[in-house]
């Protein structure tokens, strides 16, 4: 942990800025950072959503499939790549779980909203006023029981 | 392509009897075509640094500027790209709003919806390893059974949440 070097190639920034850009993009064309169309799929008015989501995953699908194949390291870092695998425990049921409360009552999750402020809601600001409320939460909780991430073993 | 879809599923709406309102009232495309750049730009990013990224990180990585708990400390060394990245998703959005949505828009959802959704939202992300860009996008993705699993998991709990709430004639 903690190489700080890897993000010193002086287009590492801009790289990360214009990825995201074209992230928030999406977020905003697909209409996802509007909260009103997430719970009209969540209510079954509209079936479009998965569409941007399963859309999103392919696309990276095939980079995470190809590009390994191809090249051993990334250029800017010289990091491996790899894919986005993160062990399994009853953290991913219990959160997954929680995240769906909120989701299910807010219609907004972290990425959409930060696109959603990009489009100019501005109260949009209350649900991320709640989200930095709610990760510091559990933060001040879960770093008073630091044995959480020790019971974290089987693999992907 | 997928906007040729669109009028074929008009046309068959009209003719199956049993669909009780319109299942694309949108169309496809605009989802389609929005979900190929949230895509591209977690490819860009990983093209260049090998980073898989989610958004739900940069909660608590940012979190890491102000507080000492030992839980964010341990975002301490990527917190500050993750800052540029989520810069970024909100300026791609706002070149959205600009060209094409003609100016700003604002959510007719309460504002407790979305203060009491947000903190739900900010636990259960980071209890559950991650949300629907890290688990739903980079995650599924990766063919990852931990993010299959959370995705299936907060879905399921966000449809019947929202039927709920729904039923309980909260709206918007």
């Amino acid at each position: 942990m903690g190489a700080p070097d890897r993000t010193e190639h002086p287009l590492f920034a801009p790289l990360v800025l214009v990825g995201g850009l074209i992230f928030g993009f999406g977020l905003a064309y697909s209409h996802m950072a509007r909260p009103e169309v997430v719970l009209d799929f969540l209510q079954f008015e509209d079936f479009g959503l998965p569409f941007v989501m399963f859309g999103a995953a392919i696309v990276t699908g095939i980079a995470f499939f190809l590009v390994p194949r191809i090249r051993d390291r990334a250029p800017m870092t010289g990091d491996a790549y790899e894919r986005r695998l993160k062990p399994f425990d009853r953290n991913v049921l219990i959160g997954g779980s929680i995240f769906g409360v909120g989701w299910g009552l807010s219609g907004i999750c972290p990425g959409a909203a930060y696109a959603s402020l990009g489009i100019g809601n501005v109260t949009i600001l209350w649900a991320l006023v709640g989200m930095f409320a709610g990760a510091y939460l559990q933060g001040v909780w879960r770093s008073r029981s630091q044995d959480t991430d020790a019971t974290a073993t089987s693999a992907d | 392509m997928l906007a040729d879809l669109t009028p074929l599923l008009a046309a068959a709406d009209l003719t199956s009897l049993a669909i009780p309102a319109e299942p694309f009232p949108n169309g496809i495309s605009r989802y389609a075509i929005g979900g190929l750049f949230v895509g591209l730009g977690a490819v860009l990013i990983y093209l260049g640094t090998g980073i898989i990224a989610g958004a739900s990180t940069f909660l608590e990585s940012t979190l890491s500027y102000v507080s000492g708990q030992s839980r964010f400390a341990k975002y301490r060394y990527d917190r500050d790209w993750r800052v540029v990245f989520t810069v970024g998703i909100v300026l791609g959005a706002a070149v959205y709003a600009v060209l094409w949505q003609g100016g700003a828009w604002t959510t007719d959802v309460q504002p407790w919806r979305l203060l009491v959704g947000g903190v739900f939202v900010g636990i259960g992300t980071r209890i559950g390893k991650g949300c629907t860009s890290g688990h739903g996008v980079c995650g599924v993705g990766s063919a990852s059974k931990t993010s299959i699993v959370g995705v299936i998991t907060f879905l399921a709990v966000a449809i019947v949440t929202a039927q709920v709430v729904s039923a309980l004639g909260v709206s918007p």
